[in-house]
């Protein structure tokens, strides 16, 4: 009995502290971004594209950063989201019930979960060099649609397959097409869902830095077209952040503020657009 | 559990006979009734484990037959296999033949969509598409070409009257189908699948998730659809088979073991397992 309640005991501290140090570092985080990066936060820092010297604390911002960003984001995005939605409707609807093959690839995507973006930018930089190809939007693009290929498939995987098979049978039973119940039923049924799948890819899309170092470049300008290289956020912290300058680093803190508001817009906004479509999801 | 077929056909039946692979002649009472789907010689096995052993059954047009049996004896396999939604399983064999109408639908070139369309499924679990209810009853009709709103609006409300759930929804057919109670959800399925003109109604204890007034409802609708449309349904009710049900199928681990005029089955078995079954003795 007594070690029953001990257990209960130490389970219970194990629960706050677990909560505690998750609640904590979000806060952490975010706290040295706003007290580090507010002092530099300007107008500038957002309108402005770096001029001459800009990394040795002349003015500027990282409009081109922020431009780069953004492109390659949402590029990556949809490129991903063209191939994981096939992909995850072959798995969940066209595929045989209890499929080895679909077993395989749900394996071939968690292994690519798992693979460094780094490997990712170096398998990039290699197909690159290959095909002739120079630094560019495009290139990163592909890079990072591919590195954020399985978070989204993935993610849309598991919410499809909690999708009753009752419901795609009473599509199926109607003479629909396995097409038809796909597109008209299963993806308005799992839309939620496939909103945080986005979201979660385009996160980790914009967010990451190692994977576009070879692949998109880096540049003072804002790119025009798809073939020229671009700026990221990540990229452009990391640069601010190495410099010897203190007023240099503190732009970097206030280049984080702007990528963390980037990543909450959009959070928040397809939190809401959610709402919107959930009224008619079944349960 | 082997049983001769040929003991339990009273002789007083109008009977087809039926030459069988085996070239034993295989004789199907159907009281005179006209055949509307034909079962012959099938076989459904997953893995090793076979689910219906040589199945051979007719259907009678225009009229309820319940298919009865303890659970997991393939009442509901041999349900689905009237519309080839069983396929969809990985591993899944399927043998011999489903005559509708004198055309097997298990031929490669027999198109899927058109044939299931001929049959309207409710499942045990009421399952509205995620949409409107509007959408619901459109969404079959849409699917199979119909296009014009005002055909649409007019067969969407023909539809919702015929299964007595427009009065109900008049007003808000627009709300999401889930805001329906459990029992309106039933109807509505019944009038989706009502909406794609079948000729045939397969129930998979449509009763089963139901309150008694709406399964009461639920009964009332088949008795008076049985004037238009074949009704198939499979049921754990023995009560209820004795209720609406004109013939009825007993099933035991994957084989007809008797068949008949629902009074003949109910009152009157002629094998001794559909007697202790009937009577309750096992269940």
């Amino acid at each position: 009995m007594f070690f029953r309640k001990l257990e209960e005991r130490i389970f219970n501290v194990l629960i706050r502290v677990a909560t505690l140090i998750i609640i904590s570092s979000l806060f952490v985080i975010v706290l040295t971004i706003l007290v580090k990066g507010i002092p530099a936060m300007n107008w500038d820092m957002i309108s402005k594209s770096p001029s001459g010297g800009f990394y040795l604390g002349r003015e500027g911002g990282v409009l081109n950063a922020i431009a780069g960003s953004l492109y390659l984001g949402i590029g990556a995005s949809i490129f991903s989201l063209l191939l994981a939605i096939p992909v995850v409707v072959y798995m969940n609807v066209y595929a045989p019930a209890g499929s080895r093959f679909v077993h395989f690839i749900r394996l071939s995507l968690d292994i690519l979960y798992g693979i460094p973006s780094i490997v990712y930018g170096a398998f990039g930089f290699i197909i690159m060099l290959f095909l002739g190809m120079q630094v560019s939007l495009l290139a990163g693009i592909i890079t990072v649609g591919l590195l954020v290929l399985p978070i989204m498939a993935r993610t849309m995987d598991e919410v499809i397959r909690t999708i009753p098979k009752e419901l795609t049978d009473a599509s199926l039973s109607l003479g629909a097409t396995r097409w038809e119940t796909a597109m008209k039923v299963i993806v308005r049924q799992a839309f939620p869902g496939i909103l945080t799948a986005i979201l979660l890819g385009f996160g980790r899309a914009i967010g990451d830095a190692a994977s576009v170092i070879f692949t998109t470049g880096f540049t003072d300008n804002v790119p025009t077209s798809i073939l020229q290289p671009a700026a990221t956020l990540p990229l452009a912290i990391f640069f601010q952040l190495g410099s010897p300058i203190e007023e240099v680093v503190n732009r970097a803190y206030a280049s984080a503020l702007i990528l963390t508001i980037m990543i909450l817009i959009i959070s928040i906004s397809s939190r809401l657009l959610t709402k919107r479509f959930k009224k008619n999801v079944i349960n | 559990m082997q049983t001769s077929t040929k003991a339990l056909i009273p002789n007083e039946f109008v009977t087809h006979p039926l030459i069988t692979t085996n070239g034993e002649e295989k004789i199907i009472p159907l009281n005179g009734l006209k055949p509307h789907i034909s079962v012959r010689n099938l076989c459904i096995s997953y893995g090793d484990q076979h689910i219906l052993k040589n199945v051979t059954i007719d259907i009678p047009d225009k009229k309820i037959t319940a298919i009865i049996g303890p659970s997991g004896c393939g009442k509901t396999t041999l349900l689905k296999s009237f519309n080839r939604l069983i396929e969809s399983a990985d591993g899944i064999k399927i043998s011999g033949e489903v005559l509708l109408d004198g055309d097997n639908i298990y031929d490669p070139k027999v198109e899927v969509t058109s044939m299931r369309k001929k049959m309207g499924l409710l499942s045990q679990r009421p399952m509205p598409l995620p949409m409107s209810i509007f959408d619901n009853i459109a969404y079959g009709m849409r699917i199979h070409g119909v296009r014009r709103k005002k055909i649409l609006a007019e067969r969407v409300e023909h539809y919702l009257r015929q299964a007595s759930l427009w009065e109900e929804v008049k007003d808000r057919l627009h709300a999401p189908a889930t805001k329906l109670s459990i029992g309106q959800q039933q109807r509505l399925c019944l009038a989706r699948g009502l909406a794609v003109e079948p000729e045939i109604i397969l129930g998979d204890e449509p009763t089963s998730a139901l309150d008694p007034i709406s399964s009461q409802r639920i009964e009332e609708k088949f008795m008076e659809l049985k004037k238009d449309y074949t009704v198939v349904m499979v049921t754990h009710i023995l009560r209820q088979a004795r209720r609406i049900a004109d013939y009825i199928i007993f099933m035991w681990l994957g084989e007809i073991i008797e068949h008949g005029p629902a009074h003949e089955v109910l009152e009157n078995p002629k094998h001794e397992l559909t007697w202790s079954y009937v009577k309750g003795v096992i269940s």
